[in-house]
């Protein structure tokens, strides 16, 4: 048990989730302490010490999955035991526990169905598990982390069928009750996907073993993946993280505003505490702090590209815009449009990113990135509002297609602004290569960040009040 | 592995002659005893609770507004008959707030009503080593938890309204159970107090703090908890009204909302639903009362909206 445990944490470590020796400690002892027949209850008690964030727990459920499966001797091994005999016994045929050979695709999709239904579990994952023996084809050995037998096994589960008759046999008809079941239904598909997942999991498990199918599964976590190659459940994922973090950001920066310089002493509250300790002025008091707030200039590549990255910052900035006295953002291809009263009176900046993508005047000739032609329109007709307590930051790869760098005009609004950062959506190693002509710009930039995930984007944004 | 008790440890530590009972025999009889005080938990609330417990430890509970954190901690104090201190974190809370105070005010009268024609420097020493005894110690809640004799929960209610250095301050009560004032030396636990920290997340906690801490995170329940929540705490509600309102509460939480509505804001409606006698509810029902579910006027359009929506032909 302990070595399992050992590898399980190694695993936890390698996903990226930080787990320090006393809470290794603290997961050992705990399991001495719960009943190890009860999968469950190893669960929580190995999420309660090992897993200290809330957006780290599916990388953990996951991993438990694969390591606590079908493993002789394993928590887990009885209960899938008792649940296929009960999904047998249920199923109507002799030997159809096992894997389903003994039903027909009619009584299998039956049996899900009605497991479905009914809202049973253990009949469920039975189902799930004969489907998969049944639909997925597995091929021993082959090295992959089995989405592609989940695509063929769900395809051969007709879900859209599957729901449709769930939603026949609910009861009533008024719009609301409608919905509801809807959603009923669709969570209880939701369930079944899960269960063949987590069936063809234990199938990879006893194929190729624990170790080799967690690297093949291990994820970035969502502040790792890199946004410009994110897939679409990954984009998902961070759209997801952006609003909890927008919030944490703004509160951050509010706070080390007020906190960075004390006010001048305020004389006459520190009089009225010394009342209290007899004429004595035992403590100083002072005037809170009003530091200025800094102005944003947000000029985003929203090419191709960079498109994604350009979207998350724009909604980052936006969505924190209160701690900044005012932001105003432009976007670019090869034109420029400022897009500042997109997000005006709109509640949810992710509203104004998607009108930014159809709406805005930014292709000028071809639709291809040109960072010189760009830069000279937001100089010609903006740098005059560009002042002091202006922070410019420019978002882009810098891959200027060959066209002229207009390096100068940057120059110009650097000598205007407080500060102009460039952030910087590629690896650090592709710079300066191909068509890449960030060091041109760089030379009059106050600092130029590689900006590739959630984290470093975090990072930045944060040490800008 | 060779390890003691956790508890026997700590208690050892403390100077106590024997660690004090346990509060729970299992998870399951944790939830049948916080479920006899009306809090519904479920497995991983079961199980947190139960370790932090068995293993002496500090849970920290981290989830959305209104799903029940600080109503946990006040739930397992009632269960273990536990005297409830807390702890209400906000930004400026200071040691002299949180752990304890010198009452100079009384201190400064002492020294002056001392003043005798005498003087002199043996009246000086008594007198320095009578102003820092603790009659002049005022104490705060945690070092009243820790000084009780009766059994105590400690709940140190959205931690993360702190900053981050006036985290340090909870770090060695939270992992040595013990509080050092300079001028006194260290006072130790009494008893193993319960301790549950809440948090809104809306920053992040220091690795320090969560690495003394168990974690909880408490989400929304699913619609069967929710249901029997309802049922557990709003009197008069019908099974069949509470199932219907926990539904539509979850398919409101499947809206992109600002604020997805909370376990207490559903136990506001239902109790609505209740004083205007509905046994029922429908889409004109719903809407009219969502201003109790819902506390952005974007998202209360959102939602009406959705709900009006006829449903897709054939669904």
């Amino acid at each position: 048990m302990l070595d399992l445990l050992a590898g399980f944490i190694g695993e936890l470590r390698a996903i990226g989730l930080p787990v320090s020796l006393t809470e290794h400690m603290d997961a050992a002892r705990a399991l001495e302490l719960v009943d190890l027949g009860d999968r469950s209850q190893v669960r929580d008690s190995l999420a309660a010490t090992l897993v200290k964030r809330s957006d780290h727990l599916p990388a953990f459920l996951q991993a438990f999955d694969v390591y606590f499966a079908m493993r002789p001797g394993a928590p887990a091994a009885a209960e899938p035991e008792g649940a296929t005999a009960a999904g047998g016994d249920d199923g109507g045929g002799a030997g159809a526990g096992g894997g389903g050979e003994g039903l027909s695709a009619e009584e299998l999709s039956d049996l899900i169905y009605r497991a479905l239904r009914d809202d049973n579990g253990v009949q469920l994952r039975a189902g799930a598990r004969a489907a998969v023996a049944r639909y997925a084809g597995m091929e021993p050995g082959r090295p992959v982390g089995g989405t592609y037998y989940l695509y063929r096994t769900l395809r051969y589960l007709e879900l859209e069928a599957l729901e449709r008759r769930l939603l026949d046999g609910a009861p009533g008809t008024g719009g609301l009750q409608q919905r509801l079941a809807r959603d009923d239904a669709h969570g209880r598909i939701e369930r079944l996907k899960s269960e063949v997942e987590r069936a063809i999991r234990e199938h990879l498990v006893e194929d190729r073993g624990a170790e080799a199918l967690a690297r093949s599964l291990r994820r970035p976590l969502p502040e790792d993946v890199d946004v410009m190659h994110a897939n679409r459940d990954e984009l998902a994922a961070l759209e997801r993280a952006l609003r909890p973090l927008s919030r944490k950001l703004a509160t951050r920066l509010a706070r080390r505003r007020r906190r960075r310089r004390r006010g001048p002493v305020d004389l006459r509250a520190t009089v009225r505490q010394s009342l209290s300790t007899g004429g004595v002025p035992l403590e100083l008091r002072f005037r809170p702090p009003r530091p200025a707030k800094p102005e944003i200039f947000v000029v985003a590549d929203v090419s191709g590209s960079v498109a994604s990255f350009a979207r998350f910052t724009l909604h980052l900035v936006h969505a924190i815009s209160s701690q900044f006295s005012r932001v105003r953002s432009f976007v670019f291809v090869d034109g420029l449009d400022e897009v500042t009263s997109y997000f005006e009176g709109v509640d949810d900046p992710a509203e104004a990113v998607r009108r930014i993508n159809a709406e805005a005047d930014v292709v000028a000739f071809d639709g291809h990135s040109d960072y010189g032609h760009a830069l000279s329109v937001f100089r010609d007709r903006y740098a005059d509002q560009v002042t002091r307590r202006t922070t410019v930051l420019i978002l882009g790869d810098a891959r200027n297609n060959y066209h002229l760098a207009r390096a100068d005009v940057l120059a110009d609004v650097r000598a205007r602004a407080r500060h102009v950062y460039w952030l910087n959506p590629e690896p650090r190693s592709y710079w300066n290569s191909g068509d890449s002509i960030i060091e041109q710009y760089a030379r009059h930039c106050d600092g130029v960040v590689e900006c590739r995930t959630l984290r470093q984007l975090e990072a930045f944004v944060g040490d800008l009040g | 592995m060779s390890s003691l008790d956790p508890r026997e440890e700590l208690a050892s530590r403390l100077g106590l002659p024997a660690a004090p009972p346990v509060h729970f025999s299992s998870p399951s009889d944790v939830r049948e005893r916080l479920a006899a005080h009306d809090y519904l938990s479920d497995d991983a609330i079961a199980s947190t609770t139960f370790l932090s417990d068995r293993l002496a430890k500090p849970v920290l509970i981290e989830g959305p507004a209104g799903t029940g954190k600080t109503a946990l901690a006040r739930a397992v104090a009632e269960a273990t008959d536990s005297r409830l201190v807390r702890l209400q974190c906000y930004e400026g809370l200071d040691e002299s707030k949180a752990l304890y105070e010198w009452n100079y005010r009384k201190q400064l009268l002492r020294i002056q009503a001392g003043r005798s024609d005498q003087g002199g420097a043996e009246e000086w020493e008594r007198l320095e080593e009578d102003i820092f005894a603790g009659e002049f110690l005022l104490t705060r809640p945690l070092l009243e938890a820790i000084t009780a004799d009766e059994p105590v929960v400690l709940l140190i209610d959205e931690v993360d309204r702190v900053e981050l250095e006036t985290e340090a301050l909870l770090l060695e009560i939270l992992s040595e159970y013990q509080v050092s004032i300079p001028e006194l030396g260290t006072v130790r636990a009494r008893q193993i107090p319960l301790v549950f920290l809440t948090s809104n997340s809306t920053r992040e906690l220091s690795e320090a703090l969560k690495r003394r801490c168990l974690y909880l995170y408490l989400g929304y329940p699913d619609v069967a908890r929710e249901r029997d929540i309802i049922l557990a705490r709003v009197p008069g509600v019908r099974a069949a009204l509470a199932q219907q309102i926990a539904e539509v509460v979850r398919s409101l939480r499947g809206l992109d909302l600002k604020k997805a509505p909370s376990v207490s804001e559903t136990l506001d409606w239902a109790r609505t639903l209740v004083v205007l006698g509905r046994d029922e509810i429908g889409v004109d029902e719903t809407v009219d009362t969502l201003a109790v579910l819902l506390k952005y006027q974007s998202d209360i359009e959102r939602a009406a909206a959705a709900l009006r929506e006829r449903p897709p032909a054939g669904a």
